[in-house]
């Protein structure tokens, strides 16, 4: 259904445009914005319900926003002093991220530069199939691999007497997130225009001076945006840390200790707090504050990316 | 919710949407059994503790009943009450006995008040690895190795030599928060003091038995019926100077073990039809017999609540 090629506005009494056909293209065109405009629908409406389901709990006299946020002691269930801090939590979340991450970066943006410089075409196709492959691994797959084949080999190579912890969750972190850090730190490398690279040569760089010299700080903002995005991923992910990381309530001593994080305790206890109770309304709030990490996370990697297109 | 759809096979979504429609708006309740060819679906969610047994309950019952089906998922006793009260299930597997607050939450959801059948006990084992050389341990210092604000960290505190480790930091493993067995141990055992932080909470009976097994410096509680070769069930002691009991049948049925606890059902309301046939049957020998073939405790025959 393609009109005549004209340029402009048509005609108002073109013959041959019925006007089944100029409803219909206007029904398309609608439908088209309507998803566009959804994705902002559909977060606000999540942030709006989730905030709705946590807003009662806030209110009240006896609950303290201070001891939500800064208290370590999470007893929600207590038959006699019923307490709810994540602080405990958040460490645990930002402990198995930072670990995840201080793995996840140099492998990732390693793999990034030597798919997008250093490895021959046929190469790099299997490569990124292969790395595609594994970000489409299900979480709940990662976690299992955590909890049998990894957490029995950091008991015997570490001699940790738990192999659920921070380090298992991190490893396995940092495997769900490398994908995302290597596609899109490969697309920013690819975008530094190639004269960049014949200048460099030109001037006798060698291969190793021109990536550390030149495409480095040129892709900067777009590799950023790529750890902010594997950072985004580790945060928000819950079936793998809840299986890998051994469910303990309290801050680490050290990267062979248990934890739990902020969205394991969400998945594990939502399902047992009755609705609308205290319990289940601040599991809401905890949702809340994990919602607005994560914003802040995927904002910061958007104003960066946002500084590459300015150039 | 009991689903009796009728016998044509060929159009089944449609007649089992409207087959839903209709026991929902008879209450759920199981409508006359007709002469027709008809399977019945029984939910039945909750302990974890129970979940084994229950599912050989189900798979037993299906020889007896071939047209019932009986659908089993752990979760915890409080997941698995939790879905009762909101009528989402038929039956509700507890290691622990009802709250006030949960029959009250029953009947303001769905006008009806949850009744309850002891079906067996369980006698909640306290497990060490088998090279751990104790071999019975006292309430008192349960309490101080697990309860808040309590200070035993390390095994030589209480006198206890683990060999072959250089760390003998006590590794905690307790359960998640929605379990029955938390819940009981957390009464019967810390006096309702709360779980000191950082112990490791898992998901399920045979987890904490499985870590207890694997590792030396590991203490966690689980039902009797879990006991592996890997670890060794500990005599309790209620008060120093008392003698200490192993978790065993007779110890659960004259209650001299301090950690022994009934195992429930609950129905909503008086439970009818396929529902009260099932729970009749849990209750008979060949039901008591599963139960104690799990490795818990069955009911004397004089103590059996039929519905």
């Amino acid at each position: 259904m393609s009109p005549e090629d004209a340029p402009g506005p048509a005609p108002v009494s073109r013959p041959q445009r019925p006007r089944w056909a100029i409803l219909g293209e206007r029904a398309i065109e609608a439908l088209i914005r309507l998803s566009g405009v959804s994705a902002i629908l559909f977060v606000a409406a999540i942030f709006f319900f989730v905030l709705r389901e946590a807003a009662p709990v806030v209110f009240r006299e006896d609950f303290s926003l201070g001891q939500f946020l800064f208290s370590t002691e999470w007893y929600p269930t207590s038959a006699n002093n019923v307490r709810y801090g994540t602080l405990a939590l958040t460490v645990g979340t930002l402990s198995v991220t930072a670990l995840a991450m201080a793995l996840a970066v140099p492998f990732g943006l390693g793999a990034a530069i030597y798919l997008s410089e250093f490895c021959a075409p046929r190469v790099r196709e299997t490569l990124k199939v292969v790395i595609e492959l594994l970000s489409a691994i299900p979480s709940v797959v990662w976690g299992f691999v955590g909890l049998t084949v990894m957490s029995k080999l950091i008991v015997k190579l570490t001699g940790a007497p738990v192999g659920v912890n921070v380090l298992n969750g991190g490893i396995i972190l940092a495997l769900m997130s490398v994908p995302v850090i290597v596609s899109i730190g490969e697309d920013a490398l690819k975008a530094v225009p190639d004269s960049y690279r014949e200048a460099g040569l030109a001037l006798g760089a060698t291969r190793w001076q021109l990536v550390y010299r030149v495409l480095v700080p040129a892709a900067r903002n777009g590799l950023l945006a790529a750890v902010l995005l594997g950072v985004g991923r580790a945060v928000g992910e819950t079936m793998a840390v809840l299986m890998a990381t051994g469910h303990a309530v309290h801050i680490p001593a050290g990267i062979l200790d248990s934890v739990r994080t902020l969205t394991a305790n969400i998945a594990a206890e939502l399902g047992e707090a009755p609705a609308g109770s205290d319990h289940y309304r601040v599991l809401f709030l905890t949702g809340t504050l994990l919602f607005l990490i994560t914003f802040a996370v995927n904002l910061t990697a958007d104003f960066v990316v946002r500084g590459i297109r300015r150039k | 919710m009991t689903r009796v759809p009728p016998s044509k096979p060929i159009r089944l979504p449609l007649l089992a949407v409207a087959a839903a429609l209709a026991a929902a708006a008879c209450g759920g309740g199981g409508g006359s059994q007709a002469a027709k060819p008809a399977k019945t679906v029984i939910q039945n969610k909750g302990s974890d503790t129970m979940v084994n047994v229950a599912q050989v309950w189900a798979e037993e019952y299906r020889k007896v009943a071939p047209d019932v089906e009986v659908e089993v998922s752990g979760g915890g006793s409080g997941v698995g009450l939790a879905a009762l009260l909101k009528g989402a299930v038929d039956i509700a597997n507890a290691s622990r006995d009802i709250k006030p607050s949960e029959i009250e939450q029953a009947e303001k959801n769905t006008g009806k008040k949850p009744v309850g059948f002891n079906v067996g006990f369980d006698a909640l084992a306290v497990y060490v690895h088998k090279d751990n050389p104790l071999s019975e341990i006292t309430l008192e210092q349960l309490t101080e190795i697990y309860a808040e604000g309590a200070k035993t960290t390390r095994w030589s505190e209480i006198g206890v030599k683990i060999p072959g480790v250089s760390d003998d930091t006590i590794v905690r493993v307790s359960r998640q928060s929605s379990s029955g067995t938390y819940e009981f141990f957390r009464e019967h055992a810390l006096g309702n003091r709360d779980f000191r932080m950082g112990s490791r909470d898992l998901n399920g009976s045979k987890e904490v038995v499985e870590l207890v097994g694997g590792t030396l410096t590991a203490i966690g509680y689980s039902g009797m019926g879990y006991a592996t070769t890997a670890v060794k069930m500990l005599k309790v002691t209620s008060k120093p100077g008392s003698p200490a009991v192993a978790p065993t049948v007779a110890a659960v049925h004259d209650k001299t073990y301090p950690l022994a606890r009934s195992l429930h059902v609950y129905t909503l309301g008086e439970p009818q039809g396929a529902v009260k046939q099932y729970i009749d049957w849990i209750l008979s020998d060949a039901g008591q017999k599963v139960v104690e073939d799990s490795g818990y405790v069955p009911v004397p025959p004089d103590q059996r609540a039929k519905p």
